[in-house]
């Protein structure tokens, strides 16, 4: 009960500035999709038969989750950290492991709903394929669950909004711009594909945009160990974290 | 009976501070206790610590047989908290704040409770009113209704009526003192000493992270406080009384002195002089005195 009071507290959260936290980055991601396809459309064909336009949707559905999710659970935390309100949680008798699983679970939810809208308002300009749902969805949730987690890992660590802007701007948006959402990492020289394999953010688009053409530039079985390692490893840091008390308990 | 209230041996370093140093108190279920001391005594790290919102350096602290650490969701199911900070969710409305509140403590359908927690803090007009549109007052009042919103039988109130106006005060204090006469353990820190010395059975006072006194309020009052007594006198006061003025005026004198037996003393002294009294008063003690006494410096 405790924590599903904490999960519907979070979602009806996001609900209430729906705008903000749905809209919006949806509308961001039909303007990559219309200005990137019209731009490039005539030019590059990433895989034989896939149209540009249809190649970017994935990764720009992904992309969306990936940042919103990271979004919910890092700005929720810092919020109620800065305006105080964290106190009343933090009162309240709830596990650790309730904790976390409410907010990362909101953040899924709040990703995989981005994702979606996504998806729907580009199927005005393209229809993907859905080849492999088993492997979309699993990618969706494991996506948006690292990233609900990396979320709750830097709401923790930051004390002022700046801090956390910087998390997001300077680790963030690098790593998903330069995971391959709007080029398969095949086009690009040898040096920056091996780099490229340093970046979990490109296992989880790969292995997402395997599911839909049944092509991807590398096995989705190593986007799914590395995207599911990830996450096991940052749901670890967060618990680990939380039960310590990590700037939250003092 | 198990202590509402068991604290043994705490300890609380933040850095080179010393926040607590060994602090033993024990609250009997029913109490109303008043928890006093200077700012940076460690009035707010010791709620904290038995809130669960610090962890202690040492010691133990338990809420009703709870220990705070190793039994936390037990102990913060029986405590209530008032932070001392305003705080808020700027997303939600009055009642949707007070849900949220009671399902975290794991209270489905609790409208009844919540209704009449409203209406005895008068937030009942403004239930539907987003948090961020409440005055500072009403804030205040959600912040204890928060903490009373399950029902908790030990509550810790940090500075509740700091800011607050009368009115609020003493509808907050009638509802506090009927859930004491309910049975509920009450733990107050406030800086209005008027306050705890008419709502408190017993006081702690704290100094530099330690508890200086503990007792009856009534008992510190009479043993800590002695008395003043003013003097206008028909001469000058002997010589030997001078360390005891506190005040003058002409051939007005107001004299501290360490108990009522001292002011014997006093007379006699004055009839060895030859110094006839004209009027004297005698002043009751108050727990300002005993506050300046102990802890050695201007109250707040």
């Amino acid at each position: 009960m405790s924590f599903y009071s904490l999960f519907y507290k979070e979602v009806f959260r996001v609900w209430k500035v729906g705008f903000q936290t749905v809209l919006a980055p949806v509308l961001t991601a039909l303007l990559y999709l219309l200005i990137f396809s019209h731009v490039l459309a005539q030019h590059v064909e990433v895989y034989p038969g896939v149209r540009y336009t249809a190649f970017l949707i994935p990764g720009l559905m992904m992309m969306a989750m990936l940042q919103n999710a990271f979004a919910n659970s890092s700005s929720s935390l810092i919020q109620s950290k800065i305006t105080g309100n964290i106190v009343f949680v933090l009162l309240a008798p709830i596990t650790y492991g309730e904790f976390f699983a409410a907010y990362v679970l909101a953040s899924m939810l709040r990703g995989v709903v981005v994702g979606i809208g996504v998806y729907l308002a580009a199927l005005w300009f393209a229809q993907p394929p859905l080849q492999f749902p088993i492997w979309i969805i699993l990618f969706a949730v494991l996506g948006s669950a690292m990233l609900g987690s990396l979320g709750v890992v830097a709401g923790m660590w930051a004390e002022k909004f700046d801090q956390l802007a910087g998390f997001q701007n300077f680790i963030i948006m690098p790593l998903t711009f330069l995971s391959g959402v709007f080029y398969s990492i095949h086009s690009l020289p040898s040096f920056w594909q091996e780099l490229s394999r340093f970046n979990p953010f490109f296992y989880v688009i790969d292995g997402f945009r395997y599911g839909f053409f049944g092509v991807s530039d590398i096995s989705p079985w190593v986007s799914l160990m590395v995207t599911g390692g990830c996450m096991l490893g940052l749901t670890l840091l967060s618990l680990a974290l939380l039960k310590s008390g990590y700037k939250l308990r003092y | 009976m198990l202590p509402a209230i068991d604290v043994r041996q705490a300890r609380k370093c933040y850095g080179q501070f010393q926040a607590l140093d060994g602090v033993d108190l024990r609250i009997e279920q029913g109490e109303f206790v008043g928890l006093l001391g200077p700012n940076g005594a460690g009035k707010t790290t010791l709620i904290n610590l038995l809130a669960g919102l610090a962890l202690p350096d040492d010691g133990q602290l338990s809420i009703l047989g709870h220990d705070v650490v190793k039994q936390y969701r037990a102990s913060r199911r029986v405590l209530g908290v008032v932070p001392q900070e305003l705080a808020f969710d700027p997303f939600f409305t009055v009642r949707e704040t007070l849900r949220l509140q009671s399902g975290f403590f794991g209270l489905r359908r609790n409208d009844t409770w919540i209704n009449e927690v409203m209406h005895h803090l008068d937030l009942t007009s403004k239930a539907d009113t987003n948090m961020r549109r409440l005055s500072g007052g009403m804030k205040r009042r959600v912040l204890v209704a928060q903490a009373l919103v399950h029902k908790p039988p030990v509550i810790v109130l940090d500075e509740p009526t700091a800011g607050v106006d009368v009115e609020l005060r003493q509808s907050l204090w009638r509802f506090i003192q009927q859930l004491n006469r309910e049975g509920h353990t009450i733990l107050l820190t406030t800086h209005y000493l008027e306050e705890a010395e008419a709502l408190c059975t017993r006081i702690a006072m704290l100094k530099r992270g330690r508890i200086v006194a503990l007792d009856s309020t009534q008992n510190l009052l009479g043993s800590l406080a002695g008395c003043r007594v003013r003097l206008k006198l028909a001469g000058c006061l002997p010589a030997a009384l001078l360390p005891h003025v506190v005040e003058q005026t002409n051939s007005d004198y107001l004299l501290t002195l360490p108990t009522y037996q001292a002011l014997e003393s006093v007379l006699a002294e004055l009839r060895v002089a030859g110094v006839a009294v004209q009027e004297m008063t005698l002043q009751q003690p108050d727990l300002e005195e005993v506050f300046l006494r102990l802890v050695g410096r201007a109250v707040q």
